[in-house]
């Protein structure tokens, strides 16, 4: 065991020196910079063996990681924010090959105006692309989320682009002790690279010419199959990490004092450490609330959310990200499964934290307590989305 | 020297391809199939070239294809060339790409990849306007030529794409035209011998967008050659070498009129005889640019 004191962008960057990757190619974009600068280094100081490609745009990073996973090679890229969404068509098309590539998105505002800071709008508009969709809560899941994503894409049941979601600055430039695991342990755990077909074979391959529209549908259903698969995957996967690493983190979700609340608050990413010391609080002053962290936002935990959801009275829903003209895009989510209940919760909306806006302990404390109370009150709430403005 | 009877007998281009009548990118495939063999990886952005290997599962490109979006082509072959090595096998990484996908929309990423020396070939089928989409203007259209978005003629210059590749001081720039496939397939085959970024610029008169009939497609990219519309060269270390037939075109007095080669086509119908001035003076200082590179 190797305890290092990483940044968020540091963790990604072991977890791909461990994880024997062929080729790595990336844009520097703030606050994902960091990552790519010592991906470089790495490679030319030759402590991995992996090429590196420097591009000239995200667009031409995400097409040559893919050139470069169509020939049967295991890459890596990272992007931020305008990266992320000038890639955006290629995201399609990498999904839609069914070739596995792992990517770590550092979450960033979009403009204008220019703004550097935290929100998650960049990561969900790549909602409907066919990329598995992983978010971490802090540095060490960070790095054994990167390490777990190589094995689960790779899965013959999945076959599928995954990409990792890290709060901006909040985990990519905020340095914590991360236990990082010999390399041994990771090679035993990731077996040898595996996709469905390589164009470099020997094997007369056309890819992507015109389809019958049943065919194309063929294939756009297989994908909704492999991303219901990988809820069996991403769980199996925890459970033998955890075997190798004493860590898990069950899976799709994780459930902090779930299991005898009458209340959950539900969020993604590093501010769920925040939500986590409110309910100790509030559980301190004889709220029963818990906390449900969304690991995976694709697949989406649809059994595992039914199934907290059963038990309890109210749901607070945190998202860092809006769909203009409708709703926080967990609040949504949760909500439309909340509909799969006879007896369903109350299930409200808060988006805050957007533009890099702090949200601490006190803005928690106030929202929880006060949703909790209303309910307790009314059985129902006035507002079933709000936004937590600055000020 | 190269014969035709030298040329390998085995089929690239299948029947039942569904390439319109004419097409200069059916008779481009052949002769890309001829000259590099099986070890094609042929990476194609959106194109008539994606439309006419036919409907999946079947394919009428006997080669390891990937069709790849628009502006992606250079990057994705670029991919493919930095791992080729790892991976073993006999792999030529190949972009066949229109001009609307080489010198509008894919430009950013081919002159990425040509600035990193990637080990590749990238063609560049030039049939002056995006084809497939039904006859727009690209930045590769000629002055005065009709198309969909410019009913009255363009009014500007083709850009000197050859040129601009010349400039990223990459290995191999050569032009070629489907009316002269020896020519064509010895510059594919000179350039699979360089290790490095190879840009090969492939005139293809397209009688679908350009209005002529079918059956003279070979004599307009012909014309084009001999008229000076059109000028072969190669160039190793920026250095350039016109190739047969235009190294005897230097001479204007040998070439064709250029209203032999314009009045063939149907898209230069409204060019008044000044337009014909302006589009000999626009041919006259191409010639000018290229020969300071000689």
């Amino acid at each position: 065991m190797v305890i290092k004191v990483l940044t968020g962008n540091y963790a990604v960057a072991e977890a791909v020196r461990l994880s024997n990757v062929d080729l790595i190619t990336a844009y520097p974009i703030t606050p994902q910079t960091t990552i790519v600068e010592r991906l470089s280094e790495y490679v030319d100081l030759g402590v991995i063996k992996s090429r590196f490609v420097r591009v000239e745009s995200e667009f031409s990073a995400l097409a040559v990681a893919y050139g470069a996973a169509l020939c049967n090679a295991r890459v890596f890229t990272a992007t931020s924010s305008h990266g992320l969404l000038y890639m955006h068509e290629m995201l399609w098309w990498v999904a839609g090959s069914r070739i596995p590539i792992v990517m770590a998105v550092v979450t960033r505002s979009i403009g204008p105006p220019w703004n550097i800071w935290n929100e998650h709008s960049d990561f969900m508009d790549q909602r409907d692309c066919g990329w598995l969709m992983a978010f971490a809560e802090n540095n060490q899941e960070v790095l054994d989320t990167t390490i777990q994503l190589f094995r689960i894409t790779e899965d013959e049941r999945v076959y599928l682009p995954g990409m990792l979601g890290l709060d901006g600055f909040l985990l990519s430039h905020t340095s914590e002790p991360v236990d990082v695991p010999e390399e041994h342990i990771v090679k035993s755990f990731l077996k040898p690279r595996s996709q469905p077909y390589s164009m470099c074979g020997t094997e007369l391959i056309t890819l992507g010419n015109l389809p019958k529209a049943e065919d194309h549908m063929m294939m756009r259903y297989d994908i909704q199959v492999s991303m219901e698969n990988a809820k069996k995957v991403i769980k199996e996967v925890d459970l033998e990490y955890s075997k190798l690493t004493g860590r898990s983190y069950g899976g799709l979700v994780e459930c902090y004092r779930c299991s005898d609340s009458s209340y959950l608050v539900v969020g993604m990413g590093g501010w769920v450490g925040t939500m986590k010391d409110v309910c100790d609080e509030l559980r301190d002053l004889g709220y029963k609330v818990g906390v449900l962290k969304i690991r995976f936002f694709r697949p989406f935990p649809e059994e595992d959310i039914i199934e907290v959801l059963r038990s309890v009275k109210g749901v607070l829903v945190f998202d860092r990200s809006i769909s203009y003209g409708s709703l926080g895009h967990i609040h949504a989510e949760v909500l439309a499964r909340s509909y799969r209940l006879g007896n369903r919760p109350v299930v409200k909306g808060i988006i805050a934290g957007l533009a890099g806006v702090d949200v601490g302990v006190k803005e928690f404390m106030n929202s929880i307590v006060g949703f909790v109370n209303e309910v307790e009150e009314r059985g129902y709430v006035e507002k079933y989305s709000e936004w937590l403005l600055p000020g | 020297m190269l014969r035709i009877q030298d040329l390998p007998k085995d089929k690239y281009l299948l029947p039942g391809h569904t390439a319109c009548p004419g097409c200069p990118e059916a008779l481009g495939l052949r002769y890309l199939g001829m000259a590099l063999g099986k070890d094609i990886v042929l990476v194609v952005p959106a194109s008539c070239s994606s439309i006419l290997q036919g409907t999946m599962p079947g394919s009428s490109l006997a080669m390891r294809v990937v069709n790849v979006p628009f502006a992606s082509a250079a990057a994705v072959a670029s991919g493919i060339a930095n791992i080729k090595e790892l991976v073993g096998g006999n792999v030529v990484p190949v972009v066949w790409a229109g001009d609307g996908a080489t010198a509008d929309i894919g430009f950013a990423g081919l002159s990425g990849s040509a600035e990193r020396n990637d080990d590749l070939i990238y063609v560049c089928v030039d049939n002056e306007a995006y084809m497939n989409t039904g006859i727009q203007r690209s930045s590769l259209t000629p002055y005065g030529a009709w198309t969909t978005t410019t009913i009255k003629g363009k009014s500007e210059d083709k850009k000197e794409l050859p040129l601009i590749m010349l400039l990223h001081k990459i290995p191999y720039v050569a032009t070629a035209s489907i009316a002269f496939p020896i020519d064509f397939i010895s510059k594919l085959r000179k350039a699979l011998n360089i290790r490095g970024f190879k840009y090969i610029h492939l005139h293809a008169p397209c009688p679908t967008g350009w209005r002529f009939d079918p059956s003279k497609t070979v004599e307009v990219a012909r014309l084009a050659v001999e008229s000076g519309a059109w000028i072969l060269f190669e160039a190793e270390g920026g250095r350039v070498r016109l190739t047969p037939p235009s190294n005897t075109y230097l001479d204007k007095s040998r070439r064709k009129p250029l209203k032999e080669y314009l009045s063939i086509q149907g898209r230069f119908r409204s060019l008044r005889d000044e337009d014909v001035k302006v589009f000999e003076k626009l041919v006259d200082s191409t010639w000018e640019l290229i020969i300071k590179f000689t």
